[in-house]
């Protein structure tokens, strides 16, 4: 009897001390996490002259607005915000006509060509040409130094496909009797019965896109660099972190070039800000639909 | 009226029907359907039809009718080239330091975030550590960078600090640190995402069994190890087989990114070790080859993987 009443307290003993070692371990991790995006945040709102002598935590020592009013003053930056805004919008529009659309057509159980537009879709899940003959393909398709490039590639994503097609293999298939019933063509269901039900799994594919689309910098790289109009966000910051560490690929002067009155290391932090705080403002508004994306599209797969 | 109806409700009657009645019936289907196939065909399949020029002597202004075909020789020189050995070294050390710390890790972080007895503060942390993954590897690259720097880097700051090291550290400039560095900013980035997988499988876990193992004195600890983990055993092996899948398809951005000339020897995989080939230098054939190589030692991995699983599991992913 003694025995196990000593058992239980030793249990509740260490399962104190389990409590009080998990909650430090979690509390370095927010550190770890939060830490570096304060510090950039900090030293973008600090005089860049001040910020050479080290130092800097969280906070600016001598607050001033002057990197942000450098960089909003390059032109190539104002550009690059339009473009990645555009590609953005368009591209998650595009992304989920296509995916829906295409999702439907799966789900519907009596559709002839299903099994093979299925495999078709999921076999370029597991192949793909390759960096080279993709960018050759562009290359024959014209698609070099346009905008096309940045949103027409990845219009159709068979992952996508797939998450909204379990979605809608969930929603209760008599809702498309009765509409056909009543008359209504393939298409009308579609757009008038099924899209609406998938709201839901849409937020969460429209922010995949969005956040896809925002984050690309690459396809600028590779397609775009010569052409400063069609520059985005991304590719700028690229520019001005790469400037540093002479990767002389890069192509295109940056605006580390033309300003000389505020250090580089000042204006790479406030381009940092200006391209991450789109995301982390919106992010925990919305981050309930990207954990369901997440779980719905690991069930999937 | 009759032919409204839907067809495959009336078992037998709808299949004599024929092919051809039911082909102009679902002409809709058809019309959303076919434009996209035909867009997959042209980005994702065409492409591996570009897998001839790794066979040719591919010059970008001629016809595919009027190139050079030169058999298996840039292969040949593939596997004749230093670099393409010092290149799979760097590819297989970072998938596979990825491979233990990117899955290790999670599951780990996963098990500790579903022992916070405080809710709240278990979905603050959640917030938190969600949050890197949408900021873009640039991003990242730059604060890696920023830290790791000898001018007010945290990271050297600290060690100083510490007393561990007496003058800051080039972590940037040398090659044996790069590995280390890539793994950890994929840590720094993913860790906390990659547990969602996890805890949806443990919140599928029967809350009896930690009800029983508590009546029969088990610790935490033991909660964890005997409850806990066999409960997302085949999640672990699921994603286990995905990444194995993948290993030789490790990306390029963050190499890209965080690499610099000095560091080259120990930044090129497989990828950039084509573009660099392939764009750089417009030996789009060699690059070319270096893409099938990577694609097709791919799908092995992934097949040999999903075969063991099978063996193991009974189940298949794929």
């Amino acid at each position: 009897m003694s025995k196990s009443k000593n058992n239980y307290f030793n249990a509740t003993l260490s399962d104190k001390l389990f409590d009080a070692a998990n909650v430090l371990v979690m509390c370095i991790i927010l550190v770890a996490t939060l830490y570096p995006f304060l510090n950039v945040l900090a030293i973008s709102f600090n005089d860049s002259n001040d910020t050479i002598r080290g130092g800097l935590t969280i906070f600016p020592r001598e607050f001033t607005l002057k990197n942000y009013e450098t960089i909003f003053a390059y032109q190539g930056l104002i550009t690059g915000f339009w473009n990645s805004v555009l590609r953005t919008v368009i591209g998650t529009l595009l992304g989920l006509l296509s995916g829906s659309m295409l999702a439907y057509c799966l789900a519907r159980p009596d559709f002839q060509a299903r099994k093979f537009v299925s495999t078709f879709l999921a076999l370029t899940m597991y192949v793909s040409g390759g960096l080279i003959p993709v960018y050759i393909l562009m290359r024959d398709l014209h698609l070099m130094n346009s905008f096309g490039v940045y949103v027409l590639p990845g219009l159709v994503s068979a992952f996508n496909v797939f998450v909204i097609r379990s979605f809608i293999d969930g929603l209760p298939y008599a809702l498309q009797e009765s509409a056909k019933i009543d008359g209504a063509s393939d298409f009308r269901i579609y757009w008038q019965v099924i899209l609406p039900l998938c709201k839901p799994v849409l937020a969460t594919i429209a922010l995949f896109l969005a956040v896809g689309q925002w984050n690309s910098w690459f396809d600028t790289y590779l397609y775009n660099g010569g052409t400063p109009s069609l520059t985005t966000l991304q590719y700028e910051l690229t520019k001005v972190l790469q400037s540093t560490t002479n990767q002389s690929d890069i192509r295109g002067k940056n605006i580390t070039d033309l300003v000389t009155s505020v250090s580089p290391e000042s204006i790479k932090m406030a381009i940092t800000i200006v391209v991450s705080l789109p995301i982390l403002v919106i992010y925990p508004f919305l981050q309930r639909y990207f954990v369901k994306g997440m779980t719905l599209g690991a069930v999937k797969s | 009226m009759e032919a409204i109806t839907l067809n495959e409700k009336k078992p037998a009657g709808a299949k004599n029907k024929g092919f051809w009645f039911r082909m102009v019936q679902q002409k809709y289907l058809y019309f959303m359907t076919i434009p996209f196939v035909i867009w997959v065909f042209v980005f994702s399949y065409l492409p591996i039809w570009g897998w001839t020029m790794a066979f040719q002597k591919y010059r970008p202004a001629r016809s595919f009718w009027d190139q050079d075909w030169v058999g298996f020789k840039h292969f040949v020189d593939l596997f004749n080239d230093d670099r393409f050995y010092l290149v799979m070294r760097n590819t297989l050390a970072m998938s596979f330091m990825s491979l233990i710390a990117g899955f290790t890790i999670p599951i780990l972080f996963a098990v500790l975030l579903n022992e916070l007895r405080n809710q709240v503060f278990k979905r603050f942390v959640q917030t938190i550590s969600y949050l890197p993954h949408f900021v873009s590897w640039v991003v990242v690259a730059g604060i890696v960078t920023k830290m790791l720097s000898i001018d007010g880097g945290v990271i050297n700051d600290l060690l100083v600090w510490l007393h561990i090291i007496d003058k800051p550290i080039v972590f940037m400039g040398e090659g044996k640190y790069f590995w280390t560095i890539v793994t950890s900013s994929d840590i720094w980035k993913e860790m906390g995402w990659n547990t969602i997988i996890y805890l949806a499988a443990i919140t599928g876990i029967d809350p009896e069994q930690y009800e029983a193992a508590r009546v029969d004195g088990a610790g935490r600890w033991r909660q964890i190890w005997h409850i806990t983990l066999p409960g997302i055993r085949t999640t672990i092996s699921v994603l286990l087989i995905m990444s194995i899948g993948h290993l030789i398809q490790i990306g390029f951005e963050k190499q890209f990114l965080l690499g610099n000339p000095r560091v080259i020897d120990y930044s090129e995989v497989l990828d950039l070790y084509a573009l660099n080939n392939g764009l750089a230098l417009n030996r789009f054939s060699f690059g070319t080859a270096i893409s099938i190589f990577n694609s097709v030692v791919s799908v092995i991995l992934l097949f040999v993987a999903n075969g063991i699983f099978k063996r193991v599991t009974k189940e298949s992913i794929m």
